[in-house]
């Protein structure tokens, strides 16, 4: 067996003539579900751009279109249950509407996803070393014995112990921590240059959190991939992005650098977001401030800007235009950065009132 | 493995026992006097020839000693005496009431029916259910789906006789479809053994077809809902690798757990089938011994025993080869 590894990876498709386009950009895609309740609108005019190398953050909470944004990026939704517009172009290619065959070369090759739950995105029937095999067969012309290899390699790079006998085991037999480095080192296989994480550390105690976001710092900046967070932590955002987006009720509603969005965070859902965590550092006696309500249907949002039932900001607008307008994402301008709020200097509001509520 | 698999037959063993031994019990908690019956069979039947009869056949014998008697036999040779004598060889399960015959020569001699029709219409449900479930799962909601779902609800709400009856009646008897053989074991004449079981295969097949695709259908919707399945979407896989070797496989356990055990059902005895189609299987022979043929009775619910009991474990034992997860110990 002459054949090595770096001789096997097929060629990459070339990046756009125009290299200056970020590595993933989407621009207003929209994407909703028919039901027979109606149409549910889960993603409404989201754009945004990650470059190689860098990170960007989407925030929200459960139900915000975080997940069903990024599985747009995948192509992840099934055409005949779902409506999608906009455009998502990866590397310069279009993945809307694009053909089965063209999306079985960025899936899993140009475009990998860590899930959430490890233990139930891993198949369980399967090794995870037959797992890791299969996903770099796809886009490797190699014999089972290379992907074996190169699959004993990514478990040890992902830092599992015993890389050559735990690839002969099967997902129940890995603990959390474990099974989700498995998940990345199958994710990574093929080099991805994209890496979407769907919140995967939440399934797992903080100790193994910790870990696991060093590695995929560790990994990005190895493989200069760009790499989607997607979390409703903001300790995780912290730590890991470079750009941080907001999601409310399947739009953007703030958008800039993650230290811009963490030290002068203009919107009140972000400043709701940041009153409900609990710094373990700072004065524990202090009650955490949740944000009152759910959030809202996506089959009937409210009118006006889709957190107006949730927000104490609402009379600092004149008129009722947070009850009757759908704010734009613009930047005002007394802000450092975009969001979609009627509040025309929200620094303000943040330095006198808010602030010192919750910090 | 090894302990869990004897474990496991000594259990089985025990519930054999214990079903032998309730029909026997119940046979004797029976109405029916079978030294009356046998004694009448002899011409007129005199209340001396009766009570001769009755301690020939050791009625007056308690149970417990009778029950040792039928036990011993399935070890060593016996005589049975019906008034005349019988010679019944180990493993003796009596002499038919009836036919006068060995019964364990009898179900030798008939069990390959069942078997053939039983293997033969099973194979078709699995196989057409299962391809159904899966193809209905992956375009739910649409017209053929509910048209498959609604059809194969009509089909399995019809009794099961009358579909093999009309299917007797047009496809054989009335339009000559289906050619009108009779039943020859696959030894003798593997053709004709296949011509004459056909139509009880399909019929068999096409009717209990429905439960299983609908019950495929369901676990195949709720496995392609699974994470699993869309990490495989997610790392490239074709769709139809996503829903056969990631959908199906996991899909697969809970059918095969029917499987066995409806498989086991049919293998005791295809009685509408076996009195329709005229085939001379242990279905039928069990029928015709109702009520008074003990020995035959007793034999066909003995071996619905032990099938149904070892189609559970067989049940098991492939269930773990099925799911890495389940250890046995």
């Amino acid at each position: 067996m002459t054949e090595t590894l770096s001789d096997t990876r097929p060629e990459r498709v070339p990046l756009p003539a125009d290299s200056s386009e970020p590595f993933l950009v989407v621009e207003n895609l929209t994407v909703q579900f028919p039901t027979y309740d109606g149409l549910v609108q889960a993603v409404s005019d989201l754009s945004y751009t990650v470059k190689l190398g860098e990170t960007l953050g989407i925030v929200g909470e459960s139900g915000s279109g975080k997940s069903v944004s990024s599985m747009a990026v995948l192509g992840l939704h099934d055409v005949k249950r779902s409506r999608l517009t906009g455009s998502i172009r990866v590397g310069g290619k279009e993945i809307i509407g694009a053909s089965n065959s063209t999306m079985k070369r960025v899936r899993g090759n140009d475009v990998a996803m860590i899930f959430q739950d490890p233990l139930t995105a891993l198949h369980p029937f399967y090794t995870v070393g037959a797992q890791i095999i299969e996903a770099y067969r796809l886009h490797n012309n190699v014999s089972k014995s290379i992907a074996k290899r190169r699959a004993v390699e990514m478990l040890e790079r992902v830092g599992i112990p015993q890389p050559d006998r735990r690839v002969n085991e099967y997902p129940h037999q890995f603990s959390g921590g474990m099974r989700q480095r498995a998940m990345i080192a199958m994710s990574l296989v093929n080099d991805p240059k994209l890496l979407i994480a769907d919140e995967p550390t939440t399934a797992l105690d903080v100790t193994v959190q910790a870990q696991i976001l060093d590695l995929i710092q560790d990994l990005q900046r190895e493989f200069g991939s760009a790499v989607i967070m997607i979390t409703h932590d903001l300790g995780v955002i912290a730590e890991i992005s470079d750009e941080v987006l907001v999601m409310y009720a399947g739009r953007c509603v703030e958008k800039g650098t993650t230290k811009q969005i963490l030290t002068w965070p203009e919107m009140p859902y972000t400043w709701g977001l940041l009153g409900s965590i609990a710094d373990v550092a700072s004065d524990v006696s202090k009650p955490l401030i949740p944000i009152p309500g759910t959030p809202p249907s996506l089959l009937n949002p409210p009118d006006g800007c889709p957190f107006n039932p949730r927000c104490p900001h609402t009379d600092k607008v004149e008129g009722r235009r947070c009850f009757t307008e759908l704010p734009e994402l613009v930047q005002f301008p007394r802000q450092t950065h975009p969001t979609r709020c009627h509040i025309k200097d929200p620094d303000l509001i943040w330095e006198t009132e808010v602030k010192e509520e919750i910090m | 493995m090894l302990g869990y698999i004897i474990r496991r037959l000594v259990a089985a063993f025990l519930v054999i026992t214990l079903t032998s031994m309730i029909v026997f019990a119940l046979f004797f908690l029976g109405p029916t006097n079978v030294a009356e019956l046998l004694c009448n069979e002899g011409g007129r039947c005199t209340d001396d020839r009766r009570e001769r009869l009755e301690t020939a056949l050791g009625l007056n014998d308690s149970v417990v000693t009778q029950y040792g008697e039928f036990v011993k036999g399935l070890v060593v040779d016996r005589t049975v005496s019906l008034g005349a004598e019988y010679e019944c060889s180990a493993p003796c399960l009596g002499i038919s009431f009836r036919t006068k015959t060995e019964v364990t020569t009898e179900l030798i001699d008939k069990y390959p029916a069942t078997f053939s029709i039983a293997i033969g219409g099973a194979s078709i449900y699995l196989v057409l259910g299962t391809v159904l479930g899966v193809l209905a799962a992956r375009r739910r909601g649409s017209f053929a789906d509910r048209a498959l779902v609604s059809g194969s609800l009509l089909l399995s709400s019809i009794p099961y006789y009358i579909v093999a009856l009309l299917a007797w009646l047009y496809l054989i008897n009335q339009w000559k479809i289906f050619p009108e053989s009779k039943y020859v074991p696959l030894t003798e004449n593997p053709g004709k053994w296949f011509l004459a079981l056909l139509l009880p295969w399909l019929v068999i097949g096409i009717t209990n077809s429905t439960v299983y695709a609908r019950f495929s259908r369901g676990t195949m919707v709720e496995t392609l809902g699974e994470d699993y399945v869309r990490t495989a979407a997610a790392k490239g896989l074709p769709e139809n690798k996503v829903v056969f070797k990631h959908g199906l496989r996991a899909a697969i356990v809970p059918i095969v757990t029917i499987f066995g055990l409806d498989f086991a059902v049919l293998l005791s005895g295809t009685i509408f089938t076996e009195a329709i189609f005229g085939i001379d299987g242990i279905g039928r022979w069990g029928l015709e011994a109702i009520p008074v043929d003990f020995p035959v009775i007793s034999a066909t619910v003995l071996v619905s025993a032990v099938l149904v009991v070892l189609a559970n474990l067989i049940v098991d034992i492939v269930y773990s080869f099925l799911d890495p997860r389940v250890r046995l110990a």
